[in-house]
């Protein structure tokens, strides 16, 4: 490195923790999502809400998506392009929070033509009630296969039904072939019993 | 029959299968790499168990957390108590959950709307 890149990395560290202090990121990965990567995180973020003694629902809602989000990224995400050393498996994991939830935000590359099913059965999702939740959920835990790499089709669903609030999500296109999926899943840090008062 | 006995871990359930003792639990959590490579032995043992079952099988689920692909085994589990209750075998599922998992409670109600088994919930107190 030159002195000149030095100072600009050093720079760059600084306003990275800036960004991710003002945006109240408690962790941030970007790279290969394993099962040892998500054991770690879940039990690192396990500890923090302990800490912060957030409601045992609430942790427990915060461990579901948790998982599920990082097996979503490490049974579907695609590499970029056609590089042969790039690797499936690879994202982007956030976890941020503020006084009243908590933001689980992943990001991976998928083939153009996964959109349309993605959004499909994402926004149907959405759409759904509680009621229309459980239906779907029951009909594809009775009717789905699990695939080879181990997905049982249920990772959306659960994840809105265990925390009550529609997914957030956007494709940006890379080029005619791959676009960045970004989903983002909320869980209120408020018991069920607040909400209702 | 020689039993099944594997040790909890941070991913992966304990689970007993005792037929001489009349132990049969699934408990803690599960969420293993190779969901079906796991599940995989527990099932082809109960297959084998429901050949010459004991009178009476009474099987215990004390889970703390599963992912949404274990909860395609489990139900494939029960699927299998299913068959042997159908073929006039006594089965009985017991599903524990803490009294404060509502989504624990809820996924036992689910399970036991699914399959045709005799399925008793069963609350437990965590402090």
């Amino acid at each position: 490195m030159t002195d000149k890149e030095k100072i600009d990395s050093l720079e760059f560290v600084y306003n990275f923790y800036l960004k991710m202090r003002d945006s109240n990121v408690s962790l941030a990965y970007e790279g290969e999502i394993t099962h040892q990567i998500t054991k770690a995180f879940t039990a690192l973020t396990e500890s923090n809400m302990v800490n912060e003694e957030d409601y045992n629902t609430v942790q427990r809602k915060v461990f579901h998506v948790m998982v599920e989000c990082l097996q979503n990224i490490s049974k579907h995400a695609e590499p970029i392009g056609n590089l042969p050393a790039s690797k499936d498996g690879r994202g982007i994991f956030m976890i941020s929070k503020n006084a009243e939830e908590y933001n689980v935000t992943t990001g991976n590359v998928v083939s153009n033509d996964k959109i349309e099913e993605l959004s499909e059965m994402l926004d149907n999702i959405n759409s759904l009630d509680k009621i229309g939740l459980k239906q779907l959920y029951k009909q594809q835990i009775r009717e789905g296969r699990l695939s080879p790499k181990g997905g049982a089709g249920l990772g959306f669903i659960d994840i809105v039904r265990k925390t009550g609030e529609k997914l957030v999500y956007e494709f940006l296109r890379i080029n005619d072939h791959q676009s960045f999926f970004i989903l983002i899943s909320t869980i209120s840090r408020k018991q069920q019993q607040d909400l209702e008062s | 029959m020689d039993p099944i006995k594997i040790k909890g871990t941070d991913d992966t359930p304990q689970v007993i299968l005792d037929k001489d003792n009349g132990i049969f639990e699934i408990s803690g959590r599960s969420l293993p790499e190779d969901v079906a490579a796991f599940f995989e032995p527990i099932l082809k043992w109960i297959n084998e168990y429901s050949q010459e079952p004991l009178p009476k099988t009474v099987f215990n689920f004390k889970l703390e957390y599963f992912n949404t692909a274990s909860s395609k085994l489990i139900l494939d589990v029960l699927l299998k108590l299913e068959e042997m209750s159908d073929d006039g075998k006594d089965v009985l599922v017991r599903w524990h959950y803490p009294d404060d998992d509502e989504d624990m409670q809820e996924a036992g109600e689910e399970y036991a709307d699914i399959v045709e088994v005799p399925f008793e919930q069963v609350s437990y107190s965590v402090d």
